[in-house]
């Protein structure tokens, strides 16, 4: 054995191409190969260690950490009221679903009622951003498969998105729109129909795309029978989302442990049974279908009321009154200066994000600022099963396997 | 469910907690997978409560799809030398977990497969999630000057 060590141990360094010397003669010779941080396919910055014998990968090793931004140190620096905006940074695909799963801890700590047009509200943005983020799956993935165009029809109504978001938030992506105890904001006057004809309009697109894909040969080999894991391998390295439900698994937060108000929408969780990346693009693709059937249902049904909580302590008091009320500007004054105090104890809350499942667990010591607040990002636990994905597959096909995954390296990092 | 590791139940928000005897955690883990049907472990995570003498709880998150619920084990550790051992073996999942813990807290995770930091580079200093590591970090912090 005359191998020369693989330099794994530090990740700064640069790994070059190396060729090893085989053990016998007749062996393969196998090769290191070193993928990103910096290679288009991998969404980000994540970093592949690859061991290669001829196309066919021996073992991957996936190294993360290079968008460490200290999230969780820095909340326990902020007040429950302005944390909910780094929760928006942690994943800027799915922004509002961060913010969702954040109240709802901190609302179940406080043991806050939400009113109906709130939860509605929010169920209608959560939605908006599962649509975001498909679309921004589905153009990128595609792009790396081959199908250029793509790209440019997701982001086409990706951007129809951006602007309903910026509509209601005033913020394209870091929207901070969910709050603890509502929403943010009123909705917009006239937005009854701006969403209804983007909705109107969005199943024809979701055809339109699987006009381009369904029947494309060069699509349908590089997907079908490519990435597969199987389904006691996933549960057992916590992979979560549609990657399971590709694989015969009926799971989805939003039915089993509905949150939010999401018991009264009528919607079917998709499942597919072929488990390879055909698979989890047909779950995707119907999840959008779904998604723009739940919007539809939350445009002709919203209820009337307030958007925000009766609880003058945590909600911030509406500009009009401070002008003419005493009491809201105290309320004001207490809330952005010291802040809220929540009651002692611990939650861990889980919601359905379009990655997975992401968990927040929040620990209170009674003061107005979170103990500990960590969160399980589904994109860390999918990245954990990326090896056993990889392994005995071709190179080229790594490609499909790794995009099928759906992750984002900022929700992996923290 | 009884087990010789739990020490104690509780029931608050919901939510079912049991504090377990951090010498048995894998024993107890096994149990939990294997009798009462908790397939998944969701995160593990720890918190710092410095400076209590059993300084560092480590909290496991489980969770069973038939029949569905989820449950919260928490064992505390001494701050001395904190270490804990391993559930890699009961869930695959654990191990980057486990690695996170170590790199944010310095817990170390006994018979761990490939315990090395995973979010900070390896030649980091401090364990940035203790509460006694300053926000900004030791190199740019001014509170010496």
């Amino acid at each position: 054995m005359n191998k020369r060590p693989i330099p794994y141990a530090d990740p700064i360094s640069t790994i070059e191409a190396v060729e090893e010397t085989p053990a016998s003669p007749s062996a393969p010779k196998r090769m290191t190969l070193n993928m990103g941080p910096q290679h288009p396919s991998t969404h980000g910055v994540l970093r592949i260690v690859l061991q290669l014998e001829g196309e066919t990968i021996i073992s991957a090793k996936p190294d993360i950490g290079f968008l460490h931004t200290g999230i969780e140190k820095q909340m326990e620096t902020l007040t429950y009221a302005k944390a909910v905006t780094l929760t928006d940074r942690v994943d800027y695909l799915a922004n509002l679903s961060n913010n969702l799963c954040y109240c709802l801890a901190v609302e179940k700590l406080l043991q806050l009622e939400i009113p109906a047009r709130a939860q509605w509200l929010r169920v209608m943005m959560t939605e908006f951003t599962r649509l975001n983020s498909h679309l921004v799956w589905l153009g990128t993935h595609a792009l790396d498969i081959g199908a250029m165009s793509m790209f440019f029809y997701c982001f086409r109504e990706r951007e129809d998105i951006l602007r309903i978001l910026e509509m209601f938030s005033g913020q394209r992506m870091m929207t901070s729109y969910i709050r603890v105890g509502g929403v943010a904001l009123e909705a917009p006057r006239g937005w009854q129909q701006v969403v209804g004809k983007f909705i109107r309009s969005f199943p024809s697109k979701v055809d339109q795309y699987e006009d381009l894909l369904n029947a494309n040969p060069i699509w349908t080999r590089r997907t079908k029978g490519v990435g597969f894991i199987s389904l006691e391998d996933m549960l057992d390295l916590g992979i979560t989302g549609p990657m399971l439900r590709a694989a015969g698994l009926n799971w989805d937060a939003r039915k089993n442990e509905p949150y939010s108000s999401y018991d009264k929408f009528n919607f079917e969780v998709p499942v597919e049974t072929s488990n390879d990346v055909w698979g989890r693009y047909r779950v995707r693709m119907r999840e959008m279908r779904e998604s723009a059937k739940i919007i539809t249902q939350a445009l002709e049904g919203m209820p009337e009321g307030d958007f925000q909580a009766d609880a003058p302590h945590v909600v911030l008091p509406q500009r009009e009154k401070m002008k003419t009320q005493m009491e809201a500007l105290i309320y004001h004054f207490k809330i952005v200066t010291e802040g809220y105090r929540v009651p002692a104890g611990e939650v861990f809350q889980c919601i359905e994000a379009p990655r997975g499942e992401i968990g927040y667990y929040i620990v209170s010591d009674g003061t107005s600022k979170p103990y500990r607040c960590h969160m399980r990002t589904p994109s860390f636990a999918n990245l954990q099963g990326l090896p056993t994905l990889l392994e005995q597959t071709l190179i080229a096909d790594s490609i499909a396997a790794l995009g099928s995954m759906d992750f984002v390296l900022g929700d992996t990092d923290r | 469910m009884t087990h010789p590791a739990i020490l104690e139940t509780i029931n608050a928000l919901g939510e079912t907690t049991l504090i377990a005897d951090p010498a048995q955690i894998v024993d107890l883990c096994r149990f939990l997978k294997d009798k009462e049907n908790y397939i998944r472990l969701s995160s593990i995570t720890a918190v710092d409560w410095h400076p209590a003498q059993s300084r560092f709880e480590v909290v496991y998150h489980l969770h069973s799809l038939e029949p569905f619920r989820r449950l919260r084990v928490k064992t505390r550790i001494n701050g001395d030398k904190p270490e804990i051992e391993s559930v890699t073996s009961v869930w695959r999942s654990a191990n980057w977990y486990e690695r996170e813990v170590w790199d944010m807290f310095g817990i170390h995770v006994n018979n761990h497969p490939d315990l090395d930091r995973i979010l900070m580079p390896t030649d980091w200093e401090g364990h940035p999630l203790r509460k006694d590591y300053p926000v900004h970090g030791y190199k740019y912090s001014y509170s010496n000057e």
